[in-house]
């Protein structure tokens, strides 16, 4: 009744119902004869919530993928923010949403999506040893590989080169030493007439970038990731707690005290008007700090995360995006070759060239190609090796949960509600409580 | 005389305060529009760059025009439809009497009390059920769980007001509940029809949730959702100046056809030269 | 009146005919497009349900709300929503922004009503201006106020400074003290419009001649605000006020953009937006929901009876 009205009352609408109506039947029929023919061509959807530009560059790939396989690719866009992009996800995936075929997934969601993905062990056996193994073994959940590398993610530490030069000191190896330079320049840059500067800006907003911001300063401190691999609670203990008071001294001092309610944009924003010596940010903001209206363009450079001490190594939190197919797709056969060539070493070489992403295969870090055209690459290979993953894997369903109490314990304590080592200790308990029998 | 100057002055100060708090971060947003790049991240607060460059970005997007299509398209549907039922049961729950009839009023009331985010889940099967999925009658049908109990009870309180006299001629010269609607209700109800067409064009022109989770394609999505896919170059980046340019093609329309209506909410009762 | 009894009776049979008949498609609608969601969500706040799997849902009664264990050392350990203290703490959240927010939203709101309905020039222009923030999509104007409230390159700490309100950059967003303001001013400036343009429709539905006698009779304006005005005015005030309650009680996109993790403006939506998607929770995320519910109504039904709102009140 209600439909009839609103047909009734939007001739347009009416009018696309008869034409997808039609649609589908001609679809119907094209399947039924092509499945007597043999020849199977699908219509696949693939959902990214890449930018613009990587859009883009994914629908150039399906085009040559379309030409070569006959088969027809719909990219479905879904915005940027990817807490956005996961309520969707689950949702559909919840409803068995037949529509999509591919997700294109965090390196975070595959164990708590991992059920409502097709298990792609046996079609990428083949492939999966040209891909770093600890990228695969973050899309494994209970030796089922829920998805396919597509490009990774790691953080680095940004530093101001004419600043450091101009007050004459080395690019600081551990947290200490880097926030006793980021004083002094600031104090010094501040004497010198800009009020605004400061010393190093990170992720400090109650988000999951609080957490990828304090796994980093606690696994270079020797404390452990929160939740081992094995699925023991770690993140009680003294090297955390060090680690997480000493963040707590950064705020208002060498840190905005604003800088709690940043992400990644508001950190690259005072970064790139040159009011921050120092800034812990992804890659992305490393070609934007070089654009031609840049206020620090050519000024600055990256390099691995500091850590606690020197011979301790640093830590770069792993970030990144993944392949995964629906268990509801119609066309799984289809479906599992897109994701292949997608993450095929041509593809990720080309991906690299045009759009900077980084591979996931070990041997594209040697590649001539890419280290002329994209240099930044070779400079993230030394991050890259550092790189840890989150407590994704051992905490499956529950990891989000996981990581708000964490990210809230942390923010918590650098706000100054309660000490670090009372929040840590209530977080060990709140974890073990959520972990129950297992995780 | 010196007093009304005085008054004219204050009423007139007034006036400004109002429109200055309510349109500076419109005006902020529209100059954040004309910049690109590092700019802005920098305070100012007069057009100091004008570059069209973000709003030639908005309508070359490809999708822009029919995404604003989309939007208008399903926003006049939505209004239409619930302010056609809205008024004929406004009648029913305001001229009529009938047992159960404030038990129906609170039942449409709470309609609107559960959160959006709680019915999707729910609301995403019956859409699937009824083939309506990734169309805009999709949209339509399910934004009319938000102005359908809005419109319902405004219009049920304005039509309760007006005096009883109006329609005994009416009724006297046996005209039918429908020709009384229309003929003798609609005209004194100009005000609030507009008004809360208009409350609900926006509601439904507004929307994000429910836009972005029953559609999945380019052409049947609608401005909000086509905002939010406007990315910049590399992840993380927000690309301020774009989704600014995109908010003021946005709201043009919204501006223009309040000044189309305006007329119509400023007639009303005594236009209509009725005696209370 | 002339009409004789019979006539008149069978006149009321044929509007109470047509009453059903026109209530039909309303009722249809809502039934569709609210009553199986509706009964979904409050169905799966009594079961184990998890989005990874949501056919397996089995009946667990009030476990999510409350369920308690016996200790063998006799003490007794309460769990679910009802001693949750997030949960609380969530609720005195929405009902303290609901209140705040609303109360500003009436006054602002009538103020500028009855500006809109004085006669002066430009005031097409002005009635568009004010609603210029309402028109705005919610995610691009929390957007553009988090923006605004920036610490570092935010025009609202300029402002203020350049004022002499504040002598350093405040962190709205980030601070505990001021989270809850910022997400104030931004609600406040966004719904008053709504407010105003109803207020404004009952405004312009009084009769203009009842000012007419006041003024012949030489009544003082204010005495005529409170004698006139606001009680015709009230039935419409009331509606807006109750329509933005149960809007403010709902609140979600605002604060899940402006500052969606901070646990002083943690409301009950947003709440359950977390446990129902981010969370494994669906059944605890329904139930939140299911509660929710409750909360809002019995706030209406507050409102209703506040106001002293005749439901039944109709001539006929």
């Amino acid at each position: 009744m209600e439909r009839r009205t609103a047909n009734a009352r939007c001739s347009i609408l009416d009018l696309r119902e008869e034409i997808m109506r039609a649609k589908l039947i001609l679809a119907g029929l094209l399947a039924t004869t092509l499945i007597c023919s043999g020849a199977f061509a699908a219509d696949l959807s693939i959902v990214s919530g890449d930018t613009g530009n990587g859009r883009e560059f994914l629908r150039k790939q399906l085009d040559r993928f379309e030409k070569e396989t006959g088969n027809k690719v719909k990219i479905v866009a879904m915005p940027a923010n990817s807490s956005d992009q996961f309520g969707q996800y689950r949702l559909w995936l919840a409803a068995g949403n037949t529509d999509i075929d591919v997700y294109r997934t965090d390196v975070i969601w595959a164990p708590q999506l991992a059920d409502q993905f097709l298990d792609l062990t046996e079609a990428m056996k083949d492939v999966v040893d040209q891909h770093f193994p600890s990228m695969i073994q973050s899309q494994t959940v209970d030796g089922k590989l829920v998805a396919m590398p597509m490009y990774t993610d790691a953080p680095a530490f940004y530093y101001r080169k004419d600043l450091l030069e101009k007050y004459k000191k080395p690019v600081p190896k551990t947290w200490d030493e880097m926030a006793a330079t980021a004083k002094d320049i600031q104090e010094g840059e501040r004497q010198a007439g800009n009020k605004a500067m400061y010393g190093f800006v990170f992720q400090g907003n109650a988000y999951e970038g609080l957490t990828c911001n304090a796994l980093e300063w606690i696994k270079s401190s020797g404390g452990g990731q929160i939740i081992e691999p094995d699925g023991t609670i770690s993140i009680n203990n003294p090297e955390a707690v060090a680690a997480v008071d000493r963040a707590k001294g950064w705020i208002d001092t060498i840190s905005p005290k604003g800088v709690l309610a940043y992400t990644e944009e508001e950190s690259r924003g005072v970064w790139q008007t040159g009011n921050a010596v120092f800034m812990r940010n992804w890659p992305y903001a490393y070609a934007l700090g070089n654009g031609p209206d840049s206020a620090i363009k050519g000024k600055f450079d990256v390099t691995t995360l500091p850590s606690s001490k020197e011979g301790q190594s640093s830590a770069a939190t792993l970030g990144g995006w993944n392949l995964a197919i629906s268990k509801y797709t119609k066309s799984p056969e289809e479906a599992i070759k897109l994701v292949k060539f997608l993450a095929a070493p041509e593809q990720q070489k080309e991906r690299a060239i045009e759009i900077a992403n980084l591979p996931t295969l070990k041997a594209l870090y040697d590649d001539k190609d890419i280290a002329a055209a994209q240099p930044v690459i070779t400079n993230w290979k030394p991050v890259f090796e550092t790189a840890v993953p989150r407590p994704s894997a051992p905490t499956k369903v529950k990891y989000n949960e996981v990581s708000s109490m964490f990210w809230s314990a942390v923010h918590d304590t650098l706000s100054g509600n309660g000490t670090a080592a009372d929040n840590l200790e209530l977080l060990e308990a709140k974890l073990t409580e959520l972990q129950g029998g297992s995780w | 005389m010196p007093i009304s100057i005085v008054k004219n002055t204050a009423f007139y100060a007034l006036v400004a305060v109002i429109v200055v708090c309510a349109v500076f971060p419109f005006y902020y947003a529209i100059i954040t529009s004309f910049r690109t790049g590092s700019a802005i991240f920098t305070i100012e607060y007069w057009p100091t760059s004008f570059s069209l460059a973000n709003y030639v970005n908005v309508i070359a997007s490809g999708s822009f025009a029919r995404n604003l299509l989309n939007s208008i398209i399903v926003s006049a549907c939505v209004v239409t439809l619930s302010l056609l039922m809205a008024v004929t049961a406004a009648f029913a729950l305001s001229r009529v009497r009938f047992r159960g009839r404030s038990l129906l009023l609170l039942t449409i009331l709470s309609v609107s009390m559960f959160p959006q985010i709680a019915v999707l889940a729910g609301l995403f099967e019956v859409i699937r059920l009824l083939g309506l999925y990734n169309t805009l009658g999709g949209l339509v049908f399910s934004y009319m769980i938000f102005t359908l109990p809005f419109t319902v009870w405004v219009l049920t309180t304005f039509m309760r007001d007006l005096p009883v006299e109006i329609e005994e001629a009416a009724i006297v010269d046996g005209a039918t509940p429908w020709v009384i609607i229309t003929r003798v209700f609609l005209p004194l109800m100009w005000p609030a029809l507009v008004t809360t067409g208009l409350l609900a064009f926006i509601a439904a022109w507004n929307e994000f949730l429910f836009a972005l989770t029953f559609t999945s394609s380019t052409e049947t999505r609608t401005v909000p959702v086509t905002i939010a896919l406007f990315t910049g170059s590399s992840a993380h980046e927000v690309p301020w100046g774009i989704v600014m340019a995109a908010s003021v093609i946005v709201t043009v329309p919204l501006v223009v056809l309040v000044l189309i209506f305006q007329r119509k909410i400023i007639s009303g009762l005594t236009a209509g030269g009725v005696k209370g | 009146m002339t009409a004789s009894p019979t006539v008149r009776s069978e006149l009321l049979r044929q509007r109470s005919r047509s009453a059903r008949l026109f209530l039909l498609p309303m009722i249809l609608a809502l039934a569709v497009v609210a009553g199986w969601p509706l009964f979904r969500t409050i169905y799966f706040s009594f079961t184990d349900a998890s989005l990874t799997n949501i056919d397996a849902a089995k009946w667990v009664g009030f476990k999510n709300y409350l369920s308690w264990i016996q200790l063998k050392s006799g003490r007794t350990i309460y769990s679910g929503l009802l001693v949750d203290p997030a949960w609380w703490n969530a609720v005195w959240n929405t009902v303290r922004f609901s209140v705040i927010s609303v109360a500003l939203e009436a006054v602002f709101g009538m103020i500028i009503a009855l500006v809109l309905n004085a006669e002066f020039k430009g005031r097409g222009l002005v009635r568009a201006a004010i609603l210029i923030p309402w028109a705005i999509p919610t995610i691009v104007s929390a957007r553009m106020w988090g923006w605004m409230l920036n610490d570092q390159f935010g025009i609202l700490n300029d402002l203020f400074m350049r004022v002499g309100l504040i002598d350093h950059p405040i962190a709205w967003t980030a601070s505990s003290d001021t989270a809850m303001i910022a997400v104030l001013i931004v609600d406040v400036w966004k719904t008053t419009p709504f407010m105003a343009l109803l207020i404004l429709a009952g405004l312009q539905m009084i009769p203009g001649d009842i000012y007419e006698a006041a003024r012949i009779d030489g009544v003082h304006p204010v005495k005529q605000f409170f004698r006139i005005t606001l009680p015709l005015v009230k039935p419409a005030l009331i509606v807006a006020i109750i329509f933005r309650l149960l809007d403010a009680m709902r609140i979600f996109d605002l604060i899940y953009v402006l500052t969606p993790n901070s646990a002083q403006t943690k409301t009950m939506s947003v709440l359950a937006r977390e446990n129902l998607i981010d969370f494994d929770k669906f059944a605890y995320g329904s139930a939140q929901s299911t509660l929710l519910f409750l909360v809002i109504a019995l706030m209406t039904m507050l409102a209703i009876w506040i106001g002293r709102v005749k439901l039944d009140g109709g001539e006929r």
